[in-house]
């Protein structure tokens, strides 16, 4: 797939660097002419798309830090003075605030994406994991970004999450007292989340450049799951596919900036217009909605420990799907029954969702704890399981073929 | 257009919300704020000068008192996108506050006349001296109350919908609650509390703050209590989001870019994969 394509290249300058450093040959070769599957549809423009929205968060965060102050007597007056003074600092901040919301909303459809087609499977494992490292890391980033404006949910949000290390038994004290810097979430604490939240997005774009060159080496997984065959298959990235994507790049943005620009604090929380305030603890402490299934799977379980373990493994399990799923077709085009429970497990994500917006109880607890055991259960028994008696439909024999018999 | 068509679905959400199930909103013991159609509601509404105005003389008449304003400046009362007052009224008004300056070449601290880049005095000199001269309550900052409050409470399977087209309701809270005030229920009254159904939990420590002709108002307006909230809350809308205006003029222009400019890739890209088969 990748190769080291050689290029001849007339202007004298380029092939002098060339000889030196095959940069342009590597442009030309992975960014150019790179074969592509010709039938990806526009569930595939969704990494794109999230890629461009890591740089976006980079760019206005460079420019918001600027002006910001990590201070517990400060940050809240520093991210006034940024919506009040600051030329424009409005629409910086509503753009990396939302920039984060829609951020996760681009991986979470990568992420199905991947699920529904099985592009996780052989050869595409290390891919896969690299990509589920991006999203822990991510998460801790846009975690540590939320206590960033100090105000109250930020506050709140904090106290909760590091104390749930404390579930620990023997070092858990111990390691909450060195998360915090101290005795309780105070200025240290603010001032390291501020330090990790500026280094954490640049470890998140080395992520990203191994999971490109990861995907460069095996090649685009497509909506048939069939490999590619031969050169009749496939069609060069350029321009095919990085017009596709602007296009969908620029239709996701009319939705994201729609929100920056009209309802700029929909996706938040208004009780974070209020300072921290350690001595008043809001009705109900609820994380960003991009952590609400995790926050629902966390609470689904009475023992706290219990919680914790069920939250975090909610993400490692990500890391050995390549191989809890048996079945050898990849794509769900082709498998009656893992779709059926593929759009399951989409209800019950969604469900997580809900049941974590709402006070862990009576009804919601009892929801809550049907979708985080099938949650584990798609993983550990019914994609296990499925692979051995699931029979796929028939496949076309190569991408071509299956193009044409759409047309 | 576009407001008609957004208040016909919210008018359809609410009843919606209210037919499946008013019994259910949640949120604690609070009164849902009625709806108001402000001047600033809408992707294209501004605000109301002379109601900002008017807003205005209630806070500082009435409000400032006991509230502080921390993040207001005086010159923001002359820029555009507020109450757009004249600079030399901006400068009128802050001449009659007195604020902290120094220290001066002998070491003092003292006080001058505020000026255009000063931020609207507090009222209290601390935390502490606020609380110990309102019963050990402590009156919030009104900088950000508009945004930081919520007037409604839905259940949860129609609550997004109605918030994305109606907003979280602050400013209606504001106005319901500081004109809202009623009787407490017959044996349940509370030492130095006042009972008041928008106020979560019922129980509010700041006692009525208006009463209609609170203030004289110079443009003719009728000063009735429910004319006060209004314009007091419209006043600190803005306060809370001083840049609305310009962020919805910005808006509009982006997107109609991004439309064309969408308009034009789709074509690009339909020019493109026009002979491939895929």
């Amino acid at each position: 797939m990748s190769g080291h394509a050689t290029y001849e290249f007339k202007n004298p300058v380029v092939r002098w660097i060339e000889e030196r450093l095959p940069i342009f040959s590597v442009i030309r070769g992975q960014a150019i002419d790179f074969p592509t599957p010709r039938n990806l549809n526009y569930w595939w423009t969704f990494g794109g798309i999230a890629a461009t929205m890591l740089v976006v968060q980079i760019l206005t965060g460079i420019v918001l830090v600027m002006h910001y102050t990590p201070h517990v007597s400060l940050a809240f007056d520093s991210v006034e003075h940024i919506m009040r003074d600051v030329n424009y600092g409005w629409l910086l901040r509503w753009l990396h605030a939302n920039g984060a919301s829609f951020f996760f909303i681009a991986v979470y459809i990568h992420m199905f994406r991947g699920l529904y087609y099985g592009s996780y499977k052989s050869p595409r494992e290390v891919l896969w994991m690299i990509g589920v490292i991006i999203f822990i890391a991510m998460m801790a980033t846009a975690f540590m970004g939320y206590v960033l404006p100090w105000g109250q949910m930020s506050y709140w949000g904090a106290v909760v999450i590091t104390n749930l290390f404390s579930a620990f038994p023997v070092v858990g004290e111990t390691i909450v007292q060195w998360l915090w810097g101290g005795f309780s979430v105070d200025n240290p604490t603010l001032q390291r989340f501020f330090s990790l939240h500026y280094l954490l997005p640049f470890v998140l774009a080395a992520l990203v450049f191994l999971h490109i060159w990861a995907l460069h080496v095996v090649g685009n997984n497509n909506p048939d799951g069939i490999d590619v065959k031969s050169e009749e298959d496939t069609l060069p990235f350029h321009p095919y596919y990085t017009m596709k994507d602007l296009y969908a790049i620029l239709i996701f943005f009319l939705v994201y900036l729609g929100f920056v620009f009209y309802s700029p604090w929909y996706l938040g929380h208004s009780i974070n217009f209020a300072p921290a305030n350690p001595l008043s603890t809001p009705a109900h402490i609820v994380p960003e909605w991009y952590f609400l299934p995790q926050y629902a799977m966390l609470r689904a379980i009475p023992d706290k420990l219990g919680g914790v373990l069920v939250m975090f493994g909610s993400l490692i399990i990500l890391l050995f799907l390549p191989w809890l799923d048996t079945s050898k077709v990849r794509s769900n085009r082709y498998r009656p029954l893992g779709k059926i429970f593929f759009w399951l497990f989409v209800i019950a994500c969604l469900t997580l969702g809900i049941a974590g917006s709402q006070p862990a109880e009576g009804a919601w607890l009892t929801v809550a704890r049907i979708a985080t055991a099938f949650y584990f259960a798609y993983f550990l028994v019914i994609l296990p399981l499925l692979g051995k008696i699931e029979r796929p439909k028939p496949m076309p024999a190569t991408i071509t073929e299956a193009v044409l018999s759409k047309h | 257009m576009m407001k008609k068509i957004l208040k016909m679905l919210a008018t359809a959400a609410l009843g919606f919300g209210l037919m499946t199930g008013p019994a259910l909103a949640s949120g604690g013991e609070q009164k849902n704020a009625p709806d108001y159609d402000f001047s600033f509601e809408g992707p294209f509404g501004t605000f109301d000068r002379a109601q900002l105005q008017r807003g205005w003389e209630v806070f500082r008449q009435v409000c400032s008192s006991c509230h502080s304003l921390k993040y207001l400046r005086f010159r923001n009362l002359a820029e555009p996108g507020g109450p757009e007052f004249t600079v030399e009224q901006a400068k009128a008004f802050a001449a009659q506050y007195e604020v902290q300056d120094g220290p001066n070449e002998e070491g003092e601290m003292f006080m001058r006349p505020a000026r255009l880049s000063d931020a609207f005095p507090s009222p209290y000199p601390n935390e502490e001296a606020a609380k110990a001269a309102n019963n050990g309550a402590l009156p919030p900052d009104l900088s950000l109350i508009v945004k930081a409050r919520e007037g409604w409470y839905y259940p949860w399977y129609i609550s997004p919908f109605i918030k994305l087209v109606k907003g979280n309701g602050g400013a209606e809270y504001v106005r319901a609650l500081i004109s809202g005030y009623e009787e407490a229920p017959h044996g349940e009254e509370k030492e130095g509390l006042n009972y008041n159904p928008y106020f979560p939990g019922h129980w509010i420590a700041m006692p009525p703050p208006l009463a209609g002709e609170d203030v004289e108002y110079l443009d003719g307006t009728p000063n009735t209590i429910e004319q006060e909230a209004t314009d007091v809350a419209a006043f600190l809308a803005w306060v809370s989001m001083p840049k609305m205006e310009e962020r919805k003029k910005i808006g509009f222009m982006t997107l109609l870019y991004l439309l064309v400019f969408a308009l034009l890739m789709f074509m690009v890209k339909h020019a493109i994969w026009r002979n491939v088969k895929h």
